[in-house]
């Protein structure tokens, strides 16, 4: 049945985000602190395991797949809430703060992925190959 | 008749929301494969749009929330909102391989930290040379360029004005949108094309919600690799803003 699928999903996230909460709290910060990335790698997991099993029937998956296939128009619905105005109006020194700190650390995105792979040789390696 | 109407449409907030999100969808498809053949994402577009939407009804109504302060499309705030869109980013990791992850585990753990503090260094120092020189009021817009939830969290642990506050917010804002919007642009010139990529790509930007909207737009299967490390960002941000951060710049200014 797809209400096992997205009872499954359920659990994760509301086990991750209880981690999330109480590491958050644990620190001392203010927030969920990785609850969502918790609630990933449970579903991950728990996937794999009822997979070996042969515990994933077809309808069970449709029930965690429907939202993941529903995920972009969540997307817009949140960006549709953003407050833009605000954004706008924080004028010159907030804009160039956020697209500043946004396009350095872009810029980076490279140098750090390189690291732990066995470096830029293996591209010239394709390559010549 | 009228009446009724909007009541039935106030009353079934969700179903409305659905209705009008994935109308905004059909739309914005539309535009993408007429009007650019397909290389302007319709996700991203239909992203634009609902920012601009957004930017519409926060002149009209003077709230903060978007469309989701106009009566009638309350439901778009349930659709977009923190439980449901947790819910829906943890749907895509199913059919994740754990392999890929923990390939580019190094690499997400610098990202995050890099991306933290080089976006904190960068706001602080824009804060500076608009004259905040203070260690409290650069350590709020440092942070704001975190993301616009390390700002306020950051600005109120330290005493921060509230029009440094707001700053703060609108900057961690900017960065928010711009993430949506510029990377699908720039994604091929960094070679965010596949999950390690994305992984660090999460790391450095931070904002959830921009990564995740750039990575629908540039390859859906990219998104929970993005969502995975962005979501420890903010909490990274949290922690390290008003202690370190906040520590580090005092020890500078003063």
């Amino acid at each position: 049945m797809a209400i096992y699928g997205t009872a499954l999903l359920a659990a994760c996230v509301l086990i991750g985000l209880f981690i999330g909460d109480v590491l958050g709290s644990a620190i001392g910060v203010k927030a969920n602190v990785g609850g969502v990335g918790f609630s990933m790698l449970l579903l991950i997991f728990a996937s794999e395991y009822l997979r070996k099993r042969d515990l994933l029937p077809t309808p069970t998956k449709e029930g965690v797949h429907f939202w993941s296939a529903i995920y972009i128009p969540v997307v817009v619905a949140m960006a549709a809430q953003q407050n833009v105005v605000a954004a706008v109006k924080g004028g010159p020194a907030a804009i160039l703060a956020g697209a500043l700190a946004t396009a350095v650390c872009f810029a980076l995105i490279p140098a750090i992925a390189r690291i732990g792979t066995k470096g830029p040789t293996t591209d010239a390696q394709t390559i010549a190959e | 008749m009228e009446d009724i109407l909007l009541d039935v449409l106030t009353k079934n907030g969700l179903l409305t929301g659905f209705a009008v999100i994935g109308f905004t969808m059909l739309v914005s498809y539309w535009l993408s494969s007429r009007f650019t053949r397909g290389k302007l994402h319709g996700s991203a577009i239909a992203i634009m749009l609902g920012l601009a939407l957004a930017y519409v009804s926060g002149l009209f109504t003077g709230g903060q929330k978007g469309v989701a302060d106009v009566p009638l499309l309350t439901g778009v705030g349930l659709l977009g909102g923190a439980m449901i869109r947790d819910f829906a980013i943890t749907a895509t990791a199913f059919g994740v391989h754990f392999q890929e992850i923990r390939k580019a585990g190094a690499s997400g753990v610098v990202s995050l930290l890099v991306g933290v503090i080089l976006s904190f260094v960068v706001g602080a120092a824009v804060a500076a040379a608009f004259g905040y020189t203070d260690a409290v009021s650069m350590t709020t817009i440092g942070a704001g360029a975190v993301t616009y939830i390390v700002g306020p969290v950051t600005g109120a642990a330290i005493g921060a004005s509230s029009e440094v506050m707001a700053l703060s917010i609108a900057a961690g804002l900017v960065k928010a949108i711009l993430v949506m919007i510029a990377s699908p642009f720039f994604a091929p010139r960094i070679g965010l094309d596949n999950p390690r990529t994305a992984m660090v790509f999460g790391g450095m930007m931070g904002t959830t919600s921009g990564v995740c909207g750039a990575l629908a737009a540039i390859d859906p299967k990219l998104v929970p690799y993005g969502a995975m490390t962005s979501t420890f960002y903010t909490g990274l941000g949290c922690l390290l803003g008003p202690s370190l951060l906040f520590l580090a710049t005092q020890a500078l200014v003063d």
